[in-house]
């Protein structure tokens, strides 16, 4: 529970609004007890044939009850959801403050899938205040409030409804968590490993169809399809359970009252109307207790979800900027690696000894296969990742800067990057753009698209610059997505440039004009290409084969981090 | 809204048998619900009128096993919704699996093939509300009231008619409020989704936004939508929720109209304690569910929308029309002539009147830039979708019959095909070249591997998504399997892409005597080795 917990603190928004919408919460939900309560008074009194005016009193607080109860929830409700929106915004902010000391080079973070379910997480966190916590927190204050009341009536009932309240709030939930909790724990990732299967059938449907062969591919997706609906079978199964007993703490709370006050009327210790609302009461306790239950089987989800925010937050800065800066000299500069191990945290040296001095001006390819660390290298390039051993230096007449004395925001604005997957924002092509120079003027932009040749391409957008080119650049071919990223760069002026692996997501007939349009695109920059395509780069450029700084038997060590 | 979508029961049988019972449960539900209430109302007066507890044990074992009944029926409740949804959600997953078949090999399908894994790998879940949360609640809403009445209108007739007045004006206002609320709540849960789609994006743009400097500004304007987003959405939720405290006073003075009239009739002397117990506990609980039945309204919307989405899939055209031909072996020829396909949101048909030509025993290179319509031509050639302008016209011996009217099961018995990502299952590498010949032998499989210049171990294990091979061995497994099934015609899709030179040269060797044995080979590709081995080039602009 302890991430939970954390999570829980974390949020400082709207404390003082949290606590206005638990008594809001526990007047509505009291007014509902108060009304059953007084209903039978107000019941069993009248059939004693008193005066009229001997019920006006409890008339009129049943009507005050049943207008408070209305009113009371609708103000609890809205204050409830203004405060739970400032936490998932508290959430988001610090998840994002996090992200941006750890992404790229993160060990929690690493994959795409990850980090989508992570933000999912975090959402389905936000749930926790105003679906589970707030209504239990209520039914709680309530349950204290109306066995106080029963007690004061009846001492032995007070005491059975505190046994039926407890059974069926903390008992209930536990029975079924122990019957279903590792099966709910099995659920996500059950059903992650079917839709892993579906989409290799989906990718595959075709080939399937062609060699007649989908129905035995729809049998193997069969078997994991059963085994999803066997796993959600038991934990409904455990969930029923928990619901029954929660009934059954309820019908047994009220079977004893009954028989108990029966007994008390008889020896003369309670009154017909007192019986009346020491058994009828409880049922409307039961009835908030019985609102609150289902959510709690959501607390191991949710606690998972927690343990991986927390993992997140807790993850050490990748790299943690010099807190005084060295002064840069101005440039032009040359870019010198000296003795260069790189790496991810934590991790293997993917490439070892690299010493290298790009002039100014001057372009040098960095080659080698795949899997090799030459993302890693750019990475460090960077400054998003620290160099394992060895350093990278900025050299210009009045002397040398190590880049690790630099703040990262610095570096980057000399060294600047055209990475392997760019990502396009879902948002205009502008926006995509300015976000390399915010000042940029719509001519500038223009002129920036056409030295990356992708004229014709927005000659075809409907709306031009302002057009959406939709979510992660679907609208997008592989290569019109590293020409605008290859346009970003050119628009942000920064004097040297890291191109990643710019040929990867295009065909083999554009990939040779890409490399082309790229070293004329940038050719008064200095540039290293990294690149697995050696044939493509222009015949003049300094190629240094990675491969030699390889550790022995490493090829391939981290595909999943490129 | 509907409530219910009829479809589901058509398209998700299976789950029918569940869903009747859960219904049937619901149903027993609202009958105990009365008979509890009876029996308490019986209990209490009896303890009143007689001053204490004689001859209660009777009514106590019955109240007793009415609860225990309860008990039991919601755990059984509980295990019958579950069953419904997981079999519909199966089934549903089922057939649009199936259905995607036919168009998993059309570039111009990739939408609906994400939105059918999209559908298919989670968006299905939402049906678990529907049926666990909404639709019991929903069995409640009509059973319970008539169950209430019923009763009432036995025991105390004033009160059964002052229920019976008032009661309908809750739908009445659910749907009047409903329909103002329901838009707003759309908007809301679109905002949400937006908002969500906004904070993904951030998150995996980040490493781009810090390369330019823009990471740090970043929590602030993450906070800044977060912010405009509550105000505008609050605005909505204070309209939204006085939907939920109409209905809440409206139940609320209903219930209060019985009591305080059952009370001055009790003064009066002209009812029963009993009957006046039973009165007021009664007439919430027809109230209740209905209202209930509106907190669950975005579990059933979300529901359905994921059942509408996937009705939506499963009812459009398929994307070719089955013919009846058989096809004949025997050496086969294929002319496509002036195929034109287009393609939503693009202007200029890709291919746009493409002639290709592919005799038996010759091998046929297509090239040409990305987008003019490669791969329609193979979806076209494959029979797994219809040209929009064009045809072809298949060859065999003396016979020729146009694709249209063939078989397409036939058809693809005659070819066999290697995608630029073939399709690997969890398995040995027998199990996975058994897919285009089960009754070949481990000879054959070993002979296949060698050809396509993977001499490997048939037992050798692989796992999901081709985990364990790499890119270049997952082609040439690909390779192995076409060369197995000895078809007349052989449809290659980029097999050589990462290979080095020594293998893509026995890639080609495999190619060639695929046409001299007598197939018709057709090779997209750009690689300059593949285009001097094949005996023609058709490029495609």
């Amino acid at each position: 529970m302890s991430a939970l917990w954390r999570v829980l603190r974390s949020s400082r928004s709207g404390r003082t609004r949290w606590l206005l919408a638990l008594v809001l919460g526990v007047l509505a939900a009291g007014a509902a007890v108060v009304l059953a309560g007084v209903s039978a008074w107000l019941v069993t009194t009248a059939a004693e044939q008193p005066p009229v005016l001997h019920l006006m009193v409890a008339i009129v607080a049943v009507r005050a009850a049943g207008i408070g109860r209305g009113v009371f929830r609708y103000f609890e409700r809205l204050v409830g959801h203004d405060a739970s929106f400032r936490v998932l915004a508290d959430l988001r902010v610090a998840v994002v403050r996090r992200v941006e000391r750890l992404l790229p080079g993160s060990r929690t973070l690493g994959r795409g899938d990850l980090l989508t379910r992570f933000v999912n997480d975090v959402d389905g966190l936000a749930d926790l205040w105003v679906r589970i916590l707030l209504p239990a927190a209520v039914t709680v204050v309530v349950s204290v409030g109306a066995v106080v009341v029963v007690g004061s009536l009846l001492p032995i009932a007070g005491v059975a409804l505190v046994c039926s309240a407890a059974v069926a709030m903390v008992v209930a939930p536990a029975v079924s968590m122990a019957v279903s909790g590792r099966s709910a724990a099995r659920v996500a990732p059950q059903r992650g490993a079917y839709g892993q299967r579906l989409l290799t059938v989906l990718d595959g449907a075709a080939e399937l169809a062609v060699y007649g062969a989908v129905d035995a591919a729809l049998g193997d997706l069969d078997s994991a399809d059963r085994s999803l609906r066997r796993t959600e079978a038991r934990v409904a199964w455990g969930a029923g359970l928990g619901a029954a007993v929660a009934v059954l703490a309820a019908g047994a709370g009220l079977v004893a009252t009954m028989w108990l006050g029966a007994r008390a009327v008889g020896s003369g210790d309670i009154d017909g109307v007192t019986l009346a609302v020491v058994v009828l009461l409880p049922l409307s306790v039961h009835e908030l207790v019985a609102v609150v239950t289902p959510a709690a089987a959501q607390l191991p989800a949710l606690r998972t979800s927690a343990e991986r925010l927390v993992a997140v937050v807790d993850e050490p800065d990748v790299v943690r900027d010099p807190s005084f800066e060295d002064d840069l000299p101005e440039g032009p500069w040359d870019l010198r690696l000296r003795g260069l191990t790189v790496g991810w945290p934590g991790g293997p040296a993917l490439l070892r000894d690299l010493s290298l001095t790009v002039t100014s001006g001057s372009t040098v390819g960095l080659v080698g296969p795949s899997g090799l660390g030459k993302s890693t290298l750019a990475a460090t390039l960077l400054r998003f990742v620290e160099p394992l051993d060895g350093a990278i230096e900025l050299v210009s007449e009045a002397g040398a800067v190590d880049i690790s004395r630099l703040r990262g925001d610095r570096v980057r604005s000399v060294i600047g990057w055209c990475a392997q997957d760019a990502h396009v924002f879902d948002s205009t092509v502008a926006a995509n753009l300015r976000l390399a120079r915010p000042s940029a003027t719509d001519d500038e932009l223009r002129s920036a698209l056409s030295v990356v040749q992708l004229d014709d391409w927005l000659v075809a957008l409907p709306h031009g610059l302002d057009s959406m080119v939709g979510e992660h650049g679907r609208s997008m071919s592989g290569g019109e997505r590293q020409r605008l990223a290859l346009a970003r760069v050119v628009l942000s002026g920064a004097p040297i440039v890291v191109v990643d692996e710019p040929t990867e997501h295009v065909d083999d007939t554009m990939a040779g004009a890409l490399m082309t349009d790229l070293v004329s695109a940038l050719a008064d920059r200095t540039m290293i290409v990294i690149t697995h395509r050696p044939d493509l780069l222009p015949p003049h450029v300094h190629v240094v084969d990675l491969a030699e700084h390889a550790p022995p038997h490493s090829t391939g060590a981290d595909a999943s981090n490129g | 809204m509907k409530p219910v979508d009829p479809r589901l029961f058509t398209a998700a049988r299976g789950s029918v048998p569940a869903m009747v019972v859960t219904v049937a449960l619901g149903a027993a539900v609202g009958v105990l619900v009365v008979v509890q209430a009876t029996l308490l109302a019986t209990a209490i007066a009896r303890v009143i009128d007689h001053g204490g507890g004689d001859g209660l044990v009777p009514l106590l074992v019955v109240l007793a096993s009415v609860v225990a009944a309860r008990a039991l029926i919601a755990w059984a409740q509980e295990a019958s919704s579950q069953r419904a949804a997981a079999i519909a959600k199966s089934e549903l997953r089922r057939q649009l699996v199936e259905r995607s078949a036919s168009i998993a090999a059309d570039p111009s399908q990739a939408a609906r093939r994400a939105e059918v894994a999209s559908l298919a790998g989670g968006g299905l879940d939402a049906l678990d509300g529907y049926f666990g949360k909404y639709l019991p609640q929903l069995i409640l809403a009509v059973v319970v009231p008539i169950a209430v009445l019923l009763q009432l209108f036995r025991t105390d007739l004033t009160s059964a008619i002052t229920v019976i007045v008032t009661l309908p004006l809750i739908p009445i206002f659910m749907v009047l409020v409903g329909r103002m609320t329901e838009r707003a709540n759309a908007r809301r849960w679109d905002a949400l989704a937006r908002l969500s789609h906004h904070f993904l994006d951030v998150v995996e743009g980040m490493p781009t936004l810090r390369a330019f400097g823009r990471g740090s500004a970043q929590p602030e304007l993450v906070a800044a939508s977060a912010d405009r987003y509550r105000t505008t959405t609050m605005a909505t939720l204070r309209v939204a929720f006085l939907s939920s405290l109409v209905l809440e006073l409206l139940a609320t003075i209903s219930v209060a109209l019985v009591a305080v009239g059952v009370g001055l009739r009790l003064v009066d002397g002209g009812l029963d304690l009993r009957t006046g117990l039973l009165a007021i506990l009664l007439a919430p609980e027809a109230y209740l569910p209905l209202r209930q039945v509106g907190a669950h309204y975005h579990s059933s919307a979300a529901g359905l929308a994921a059942a509408e989405r996937a009705f939506a899939l499963l009812e459009l055209e398929p994307v070719r029309h089955d013919g009846r031909a058989g096809v004949p072996t025997g050496p086969m020829s294929v002319t496509m002539t002036a195929i034109s396909v287009r393609h939503p949101g693009r202007e200029r048909p890709a291919p746009d009147h493409a002639d290709l030509v592919v005799r038996s025993g010759e091998v046929v290179a297509l090239a040409g830039p990305s987008g003019t319509g490669k791969s329609s031509m193979l979806a076209v050639l494959l029979g797994l979708r219809s040209p929009d302008s064009g045809s072809v016209i298949i060859g065999i011996g003396d016979a020729s019959l146009s694709l249209a009217d063939v078989e397409l099961a036939a058809w693809h018995r005659s070819i066999s095909w290697v995608d630029q990502q073939p399709y690997v299952m969890a398995g040995t590498l027998a199990d996975n070249l058994r897919i285009a010949r089960p009754a070949a032998s481990d000879d054959e499989l070993r002979e296949a591997l060698r050809r396509a210049g993977l001499p490997d171990a048939i037992d050798r294990t692989v796992g999901h998504d081709a985990v364990g091979l790499s890119a270049g061995e997952r082609r040439r497994l690909g390779l192995a399997r076409a060369l197995l099934r000895r078809a007349s015609l052989v449809l290659l899709d980029e097999p050589t892409a990462g290979l080095d030179a020594a293998t893509e040269d026995d890639v080609l060797a495999a190619v060639r005597a695929e046409s001299d044995r007598g197939a018709a080979v057709l090779v997209v590709s750009h690689r300059p080795a593949v285009l001097r081995a094949a005996d023609r080039v058709v490029t495609l602009r």
